[in-house]
């Protein structure tokens, strides 16, 4: 008990809070959190009869195992056969792996001038410090346009199938979003607060290095997806619509594509033709270098945590 | 290095195994969560980070995630859960 304060003061102080859950008069998850006791599932006889009794009245009924011979056999067969052939796949694809050339050998088929031209010239031509960001980013651009491709194709075949237009479903959709899941969850709240932060710098610093680090656009894009689901999943759908609702998450999608179509298109263009290239590759190690890397990692960056979020959303509740 | 690798992939082939072999979808993912934590640190360990990132973001985070809400939307969770509580019910009517 304090002597300089009085005791109603004393009882708002955190000391006071301390005290009281420490002799356990008190405790402040009671009421707060949602607790239910874990039970052990178990099965009463009469269930268990009735599920053997309808196996067995299929088995009896409508296969007729004790006529059918055919059927019978037909099972027998198909298991031994499933087991064989199990083995014979087995067999072929050690028997394969054994001819494949061992890792490490100078003269592998996959060490050849293409490699080499990677690591020798890669800096000075891409002006990327990071190898494989350079090579996927330029002499494979088409390849990485081509996947970011992919990413927007199967985010509109989701929304095709599971985008619930009608204003009714919608609504129940909400409605039933979190009924098997405790709302304002404590735990997770406490967490999210901590983490969401936490990830979304690390991922925007993935991204935004990626030609001097490892990572690049779509590591790092995942990892903000995976922040915004996190914070989704914490606080709700109704305060992430505040900063991502469809209306930003269309813009973001489809003009990120755009750009990287544009500086692709230009980039060949101009480069690929023996032209001068005009964007500087400014000096390798820098934070603004290495030409068109920088703007293509912020776009598949983008593009990749706009993918992400929309799966979760769509798959949760059919809308965004 | 070498040892903690051989007892990585050991985990690695564990996890593998007990994915397809256990009975319950939820117990399922859980496994496979573990499969893709093991499977960026191998990645770390074969001095590839960028594969290690990618493998940590997508395949411990967000495909485990979908895998849940799929489950959720299949009502696969939500069955279970409702044997527990008739089952939990039952038990206190005793």
């Amino acid at each position: 008990m304090s002597k300089l304060k009085s005791e109603e003061e004393y009882q708002k102080t955190k000391a006071f809070h301390f005290f009281r859950w420490l002799s356990g008069s008190k405790d402040p998850y009671l009421g707060r959190v949602e607790m239910k006791p874990q039970k052990e599932y178990v099965e009463e006889e009469t269930t268990i009869q009735e599920r053997m009794w309808e196996k067995e009245m299929i088995r009896d009924k409508v296969y007729d195992t004790e006529h059918n011979k055919w059927l019978l056999f037909f099972r027998r067969f198909y298991r031994i056969m499933a087991v064989v052939f199990c083995i014979i796949l087995a067999g072929v694809l050690l028997f394969t792996v054994s001819y494949l050339p061992p890792t490490g050998n100078a003269r592998n088929p996959d060490n050849n001038e293409v490699a080499a031209r990677y690591i020798e010239n890669g800096m000075q031509e891409t002006g990327a410090v990071n190898v494989v960001t350079g090579m996927i980013l330029t002499y494979r651009a088409f390849d990485t346009f081509g996947e970011t491709n992919v990413l927007f194709i199967a985010t509109c075949c989701v929304m095709i199938m599971l985008m619930v237009e009608d204003a009714e479903l919608k609504k129940q959709e909400v409605k039933n979003d979190r009924r098997y899941e405790p709302k304002n969850d404590a735990i997770l709240q406490g967490v999210a607060t901590v983490l969401v932060p936490i990830i979304f710098i690390f991922g925007i610093y993935i991204v935004l290095n990626g030609h001097l680090s490892p990572g690049g656009g779509f590591s790092g894009g995942a990892t903000m997806g995976a922040g915004l689901i996190l914070y989704v999943s914490a606080f709700g759908f109704k305060k992430t619509q505040r900063f991502f609702n469809e209306e930003v998450y269309k813009v973001a999608k489809v003009s990120a594509l755009c750009m990287y179509g544009l500086i692709g298109i230009y980039y060949y263009v101009m480069g690929a033709n023996g032209l001068d290239n005009h964007i500087p590759l400014g000096t390798a190690g820098d934070i603004i270098s290495a030409g068109i890397i920088f703007p293509i990692n912020i776009c598949v960056g983008i593009e990749v945590a706009c993918t992400m979020y929309a799966f979760y959303a769509l798959f949760r509740r059919g809308g965004l | 290095m070498q040892f903690f690798q051989y007892i990585l992939l050991s985990f690695l082939v564990v996890c593998a195994i007990s994915v397809s072999l256990s009975k319950k979808l939820l117990n399922s993912i859980m496994i496979f969560m573990s499969y893709s934590l093991v499977m960026s640190v191998i990645w770390i360990c074969l001095e590839s980070p960028d594969l290690a990132i990618t493998e940590a973001a997508v395949g411990a985070g967000v495909t485990s995630v979908l895998f849940f809400v799929t489950l959720k939307k299949i009502h696969a969770i939500e069955e279970n859960r409702k044997n527990q509580e008739e089952a939990g019910e039952n038990k206190e009517n005793e």
